[in-house]
């Protein structure tokens, strides 16, 4: 065999291993990697009660709560499928809304409930101008009427 | 060919820009923050785009012992490097007001974060190792190894629940941007890669020159120039 077919078949089979060492990593690791928790899997008992978790999903429509004179806030994030109440103390982001996506930090406590310590807004891959939004809506709410 | 590069790429970054800056919409959820996209995701784009240029490269150095091959791979990596600084730095920045934090580990910025440390490794290889074409080996291998990751980064938002949101432009079927904001951002894309051509020409020569400094030909062109 010529050097240069061997050096290539070294390099094949280098590409090949690293490949499949990583797969198999990230298999065994696929848990660990889990970034949060869907409502449903909270509602199951998946998350650990002990340590702080992400929960992500989206923010109810109509369950925003805002006590008066605080920060302290209270809405429902929900999958569609379970629904979690979620208490949190402080300034939330820009793109926090009802029917937003977000993700909470905190702590499942005793009834299901989850105290959130840090509250992250998620976008979706959706971008469009204000005008097109509004247009694509009314276009939705049309269409619900004919129903 | 090196100046038309640079032409190129100061004519698509102005036109780019202005798209940008100026003729693009504001998003309905984000407002104008969303024109930040404009520089996070092409920068993000090349800092995969370099890695493999690299990669194919160093390859291409490794099996047929081309020395060109190996000049472009090594003089890729920082330009790559600076892509990955500077997707990160945007992402980081935009991430503040619209997920309400700088940075969060989750499986696409980490990814992105490992390949800016690939990018510091195979620099620091080459460095380290003082004859360059056993440097261009050494690191080859080390390009190789990390190539693993491109992937990852891709469809990390895809294979796990990632605060990031999953691709827009690349997504199945039709693209989930309007064209107004479309447009620019592929017009910066393009920008970028001329940009990134220009500079791996420009510091292929250099590099090629700084090599043969004591070959007859450079002393020639050294000799013509002085007269």
């Amino acid at each position: 065999m010529k050097p240069r077919k061997k050096r290539m078949w070294a390099v094949s089979l280098l590409v090949i291993g690293v490949a499949l060492t990583t797969a198999l990593l990230i298999t065994a690791f696929k848990q660990n990697l889990l970034y949060f928790y869907s409502p449903t899997q909270i509602a199951a008992g998946e998350a650990p009660l002990d340590r702080s978790v992400r929960v992500g999903g989206l923010v109810k429509d109509g369950s925003f709560k805002r006590q008066d004179g605080s920060l302290t806030v209270s809405f429902v994030i929900t999958d569609t499928a379970k629904d979690i109440p979620v208490t949190y103390t402080g300034i939330l982001p820009d793109l926090f809304r009802e029917g937003q996506g977000i993700v909470a930090r905190g702590k499942v406590i005793a009834g299901g409930k989850f105290v959130a310590e840090e509250v992250l807004a998620k976008h979706d891959e959706n971008y469009m101008p204000p005008e097109a939004a509004d247009a694509m809506a009314a276009a939705q709410a049309a269409k619900t009427l004919n129903q | 060919m090196i100046p038309w590069f640079g032409w190129i790429t100061v004519l698509l970054l102005t036109a780019g820009l202005i798209g940008a800056l100026f003729l693009s919409p504001p998003d309905y959820q984000q407002g104008e923050s969303v024109r930040i996209i404009y520089i996070h995701v092409p920068a993000a784009w090349m800092s995969m785009f370099c890695y493999m240029t690299m990669t194919i490269a160093a390859v291409i150095g490794l099996i047929w012992r081309i020395k060109l091959a190996e000049v472009v791979a090594r003089v890729s990596a920082p330009i790559g490097a600076w892509f990955t600084f500077l997707a990160l730095v945007t992402g980081s920045l935009w991430g503040k007001p619209m997920w309400g934090t700088y940075w969060v580990w989750d499986a696409r910025l980490t990814s992105e974060l490992i390949l800016l440390f690939l990018y510091l490794g195979y620099i620091a290889l080459q460095n380290a190792i003082e004859d360059p074409r056993s440097a261009a080996r050494a690191s080859a291998i080390l390009a190789i190894v990390g190539v693993v990751n491109i992937p990852i980064i891709k469809f990390s938002v895809d294979w796990w629940n990632t605060l990031h949101q999953p691709a827009t432009v690349s997504k199945m079927g039709t693209p989930s941007i309007a064209t107004s904001m479309l447009i620019p951002l592929l017009i910066m894309a393009v920008a970028f890669m001329t940009y990134f051509g220009w500079l791996v020409l420009k510091k292929a020569r250099c590099e090629v020159l700084h090599r043969e400094r004591n070959s007859a030909w450079v002393k020639h062109l050294i000799e013509d120039s002085k007269h």
